[in-house]
């Protein structure tokens, strides 16, 4: 059992200093190339995350590509997160009933 | 001597006002809400594969509150459910979690200089995927009481839906279970599409960030990395086509 907390504690540990470090840095970056780098991390980490895995998300390709589709639809449209959330899922769950 | 003058602002960023502090802090709840709820059935299957692998239910819960990473703890868990060394259980969480350096070095850029280090050190453990997403695509100034809202429920709602897996310990029905699979990815289409519908540069990053990744878990030579070196790549790379042909003036 030691063992085992030992490993979470060093989970924890490693799970924290990424995001703690650069939160320390109080200077604010000068070089404008730097800053739009940084700028632009929201928007390459939010496409990066969910494609492809979203394909993968649901167990079947079908599925997901249909919650994908509903999704992106809704959210083109200017919907909410929580709309588009629980829109997705419950056209994921329409879309198995038939496949399975 | 002089009695030091505190400049109006530095007051203001020691003592925030109590309506303003209020005020950020309900919205940072309202804006955690949606993720905490798509953070349920994540959680919640968490604990269930943390107790099915042997692990009792409070090292499941323990691991979520002091962790709070979606994939980085899914894969320690399995780790140490498979009797890895720990030094390979360190490393991989490690690999998966550096690109929270990216996010939280792009977040500390977005808060006011004079935010005193224990309040920064706080609002550091709350980043998550979902939570920087929202947090850094908002208008305003990020302030700690806006911060704190917006980490509480998600916080919370991991740890409940980790809980209940753990102790339920029964799979939900399995179309329900993949139908919520989804949400979260969901939930970052919604916050992605309307910005790249605004801007182009948004979009031309997005997509180059996409590309990438695709390629990672397609191509066979790339397949081998591992999924947290793959994003990280995928996202530097984003930013850097983003810095290079469309720079910022503005920021």
């Amino acid at each position: 059992m030691n063992r085992i907390l030992l490993a979470v504690l060093c989970m924890a540990f490693v799970s924290y200093l990424p995001r703690v470090l650069p939160m320390a840095l109080r200077k604010k970056i000068e070089s404008p190339f730097l800053r739009s780098f940084l700028y632009y991390v929201p928007f390459a980490a939010l496409g990066a995350l969910t494609f492809p895995h979203i394909l993968y998300s649901t167990g079947h390709l079908a599925s997901a590509v249909v919650g994908m589709v509903v999704a992106f639809t809704l959210a083109f449209r200017g919907k909410g997160l929580l709309t588009v959330a629980v829109a997705a899922a419950i056209a994921v769950y329409l879309c198995q009933l038939f496949l399975v | 001597m002089s009695t030091p003058v505190v400049s109006p602002e530095i007051d203001k960023a020691i003592r925030p006002q109590p309506k303003q502090w209020q005020a950020d802090f309900t919205l940072g709840l309202r804006r955690g809400l949606p993720i905490a709820l798509g953070y349920i059935p994540v959680s919640f299957t968490f604990g269930l594969v943390a107790v099915r692998g042997g692990l009792p239910a409070w090292i499941a819960i323990f691991i979520s509150l002091t962790n709070l990473t979606s994939a980085g703890q899914f894969a320690g868990t399995s780790l140490i459910i498979a009797g890895a060394t720990l030094f390979e259980i360190t490393i991989t969480t490690l690999v998966i979690n550096l690109r929270y350096l990216l996010m939280s070095l792009s977040l500390s850029q977005r808060l006011s200089p004079l935010l005193p280090l224990a309040q920064r050190a706080v609002m550091a453990f709350g980043i998550t995927d979902e939570t920087f997403s929202v947090a850094s695509l908002e208008a305003q100034e990020i302030t700690f009481p806006y911060m704190l809202g917006l980490i509480s429920g998600p916080y919370c709602g991991w740890g409940l839906g980790t809980a209940l897996g753990a102790l339920i310990c029964s799979v939900l029905p399995g179309q329900l279970q993949e139908a919520l699979g989804i949400t979260l990815y969901a939930m970052f289409i919604a916050l992605l599409v309307p910005n790249a519908k605004r801007s182009r540069a948004a979009l031309v990053v997005a997509l180059v960030a996409i590309g990438i990744s695709s390629c990672f878990a397609w191509l066979p030579a790339l397949h081998q990395i591992s999924d947290g070196w793959g994003i990280i790549v995928a996202t530097v790379t984003a930013c850097l086509v983003g810095a290079a042909f469309f720079p910022r003036k503005d920021v």
